[in-house]
């Protein structure tokens, strides 16, 4: 045992930094003649050893242990996370963007700077995941430090307290009676009726209840630590999955995040809408002021997992696992998955129709269908003619040499360099067609493409959703509520009754509601003819 | 006792708490995404089809070095050095080191005529569902894989290469 220890004279040994005895609460700081009021914060005890500051761990225990510091981080990361609100993050710019002009050009100079700083991704940058960490570790050394020593102190209680504890407490007051003893049985017997746990000890009482509500504050602390731990498990494999998914009608796509075990084929995306004639929905759609009003967003979907082993890029073995129509809050669920529909796309360039007319006569001779995802390389007509696919660009433009080119390889803009072999001209003649466009680069040509059609198609943007955290989450959210109650709806109350000669000493203590303790005190006076203990804070 | 117990417990709460913030930052901060490729991996096995319809097993390149380019006709910085790499190919091709280039999902049409106009004499695959880009983790293209004869990437790049650059990865991974 350390030598720092603090012996009362009541014979308990009690830990260094004690204010107030353990056992019989006898004031051990300062001048225990004074009658200034005790301060009864975690019970006077030890909340953090001074003693033990030798070693880096003892270090920053203490840092961390301190309230003043956690305050800190607390204010810190409010201010931090109020800083990320100023400008979107940059997961919320449009898709497209470069956030390093998009910030500028959006927010001028600020706006450079927002992102020059980092705050443009903010919430996971290390420095607030660290105040973060920093949070939960004080929140954990804090409590333990407190809870410890305060459980021990209100363990360790006994009936009878020291006079100068009984004096320096906020009510106090003392009765002088003839006949004590009759008293002392009332007393106990309107306390017990009030739901105290009444001790009784040489004629002296000690009267105390709801202790349990002491232990609010760390239930609560329980639960959040609870909350950061699930908040944390996300970053761990397997436990977290969030991914968008573009698919277009008719393909099969793996989907992302599942470890490539999964795969889902679209039948169709359907978008309806309410009808503009019925009676029931007409004044409805009107007041929107909209042409339409959408009734139902749905992809006809099909799931399939992956049978054995595959090398990239060759075709997977499929086996169908359920179809099922994903529609707005009614995602299709497998194996801890979800996908849900968020998104659409509707009449997405797919084929094009043409057909190659002779000029003169203005008659066509014969007709083709190019798939815009995969354009053959040669068109067979009839009566020898044909068109060959010199060069296809799905995305057309020129780029900065003034060549040809294409932006990406989704077909928004198609064009295409084409040969059109007739009878009369067996090496063809070239034509640039692209939509809107037909210009023929190498001279006056006598056949010509003329577009029909196009065939569209609808593509579906699906999340693709799993949080294992979830259960923890709501656990630590469940605890932190129950104390949360616990801390606030209950006060802990103690009464003490010291018999002394022929008086009788009276004083209380609550962790809060005084005005609820002062009157269940008041049904004790009133009962037994004890005088009122005084508040006396005000007495100055 | 009390004062030795009293630090045990500090030191085990405070461990644990730091390898849990730790691993989270590794996680995050540190480690590779699940599935990306990066240097000093085993080059993942892949089988994709040529130009010519002939399917190519990456498998089949052990004992050379192979040269695994990621690239699209509508990507400037791709296009920019395929000069450089056909004329390194052709250079490098009877001293073991091969040139893979693959075509992020266009279509067959776009590639060929591409490959046709620029005279590109390696080969060219296409990975029609961006599978192999996807297994590879390839994002913003170009990026070139340097394999070495026992299929290990010693290098990742996301540059456009110049022929300086690209002779140089060639002799690292010539056998």
């Amino acid at each position: 045992m350390s030598d720092k220890n603090i012996t009362c004279e009541c014979g308990h040994i009690n830990p260094y930094g004690t204010e107030i005895c353990e056992v019989c609460g006898k004031p051990l700081q300062g001048d225990s003649e004074s009658n200034k009021l005790l301060n009864m914060r975690y019970e006077g005890s030890a909340r953090r050893s001074q003693t033990y500051k030798t070693t880096i761990i003892d270090k920053i225990w203490n840092f961390f242990s301190s309230v003043k510091v956690g305050i800190w981080i607390i204010v810190l990361l409010l201010v931090a996370s109020a800083v990320g609100t100023i400008f979107p993050q940059e997961m919320y710019i449009p898709p497209l963007s470069d956030p390093t002009v998009y910030y500028e050009e959006q927010y001028g100079i600020l706006g450079q700077l927002y992102f020059d700083l980092g705050f443009h991704n903010l919430y996971g940058s290390w420095w607030y995941m660290l105040l973060i960490a920093a949070l939960g570790l004080s929140l954990i050394v804090a409590s333990l430090d407190r809870f410890v020593p305060l459980y021990r102190a209100l363990k360790k209680q006994r009936v009878v307290r020291h006079e100068s504890f009984m004096k320096r407490q906020k009510y106090f007051g003392i009765t002088e009676l003839v006949n004590n003893k009759a008293e002392l049985s009332t007393v106990k017997e309107v306390l017990q009726k009030k739901r105290y746990n009444v001790k009784e000890e040489d004629g002296h009482l000690f009267a105390e209840k709801n202790r349990f509500s002491r232990w609010g504050p760390y239930v609560n602390h329980i639960g959040l630590i609870l909350f950061l731990i699930g908040g944390m498990l996300r970053f761990f494999p397997g436990m977290y999955v969030d991914e968008v998914l573009w698919l277009r009608e008719g393909e099969t796509e793996k989907i992302k995040g599942t470890e490539e075990a999964y795969y889902l084929q679209s039948d169709g995306f359907i978008l309806e809408t309410y009808d503009n004639n019925d009676a029931k929905f007409k004044d409805a759609i009107e007041a929107s002021g909209q042409e339409a009003v959408a009734k139902n967003y749905q992809t006809d979907a099909v799931l399939y997992k992956q049978v054995g082993e595959r090398i990239a890029g060759t075709d997977p073995e499929l086996e169908k696992i359920k179809e099922h129509p994903i529609q707005v809050n009614k995602p299709l669920k497998f194996d801890g998955y979800a996908i849900y529909q968020v998104d659409y796309k509707l009449n997405e360039l797919q084929s094009m129709t043409f057909t190659m007319d002779n000029k003169e006569t203005d008659k066509p001779v014969g007709e083709l269908t190019v798939n815009l995802y995969n354009p053959e390389k040669e068109y067979e007509l009839n009566d020898g003619y044909r068109v060959e696919v010199m060069d296809y660009f799905p995305d057309f433009e020129f780029n900065d040499k003034g060549e040809p080119t294409t932006k990406s390889k989704v077909p928004n803009n198609p064009a295409f360099i084409l040969n059109m072999i007739s009878p009369e001209h067996p090496d063809g003649e070239v034509a640039f067609v692209a939509i809107k466009q037909n210009l023929e680069p190498l001279g006056e040509n006598d056949y010509k493409m003329s577009f029909q059609n196009v065939d569209t198609k609808n593509v579906s943007g699906l999340v693709v959703r799993k949080d294992n955290t979830l259960w923890i989450l709501a656990i630590g959210g469940a605890i932190f509520m129950i104390g949360v109650i616990q801390g606030m709806y209950w006060n802990h109350r103690r009464i003490w009754v010291l018999r002394k000669d022929n008086e009788i000493w009276l004083a209380c203590h609550t962790n809060k509601n005084w005005y609820g303790l002062k009157r269940e005190l008041e049904s004790v006076t009133d009962q037994t003819g004890l005088h009122m203990p005084l508040d006396q804070s005000e007495q100055k | 006792m009390k004062k030795k117990n009293r630090l045990i417990v500090r030191t085990v709460i405070l461990a644990i708490v730091f390898i849990a913030v730790g691993y989270t930052f590794y996680t995050n901060f540190f480690a590779n995404e699940s599935g990306i490729v990066q240097a000093g991996d085993q080059a993942p096995n892949f089988i994709l089809t040529d130009l010519e319809g002939n399917e190519v097993e990456l498998e089949d390149y052990r004992g050379k070095g192979v040269f695994l380019n990621f690239w699209a006709t509508y990507c400037e910085p791709c296009k920019d050095e395929m000069p450089a790499m056909d004329k390194k190919y052709k250079e490098y091709k009877d001293k073991g080191v091969e040139i893979l280039a693959v075509n992020v999902s266009e279509p067959k049409l776009t590639a060929e005529s591409f490959v046709d106009r620029y005279k590109l004499s390696f080969p060219v695959l296409l990975d029609k569902s961006n599978d192999v880009t996807n297994h590879y983790g390839v994002g913003p293209i170009p990026v070139t894989f340097l394999i070495d004869k026992d299929g290990q990437v010693i290098r990742k790049t996301q540059a456009s290469l110049s022929e300086e650059v690209i002779d140089d990865y060639m002799k690292q991974i010539q056998p």
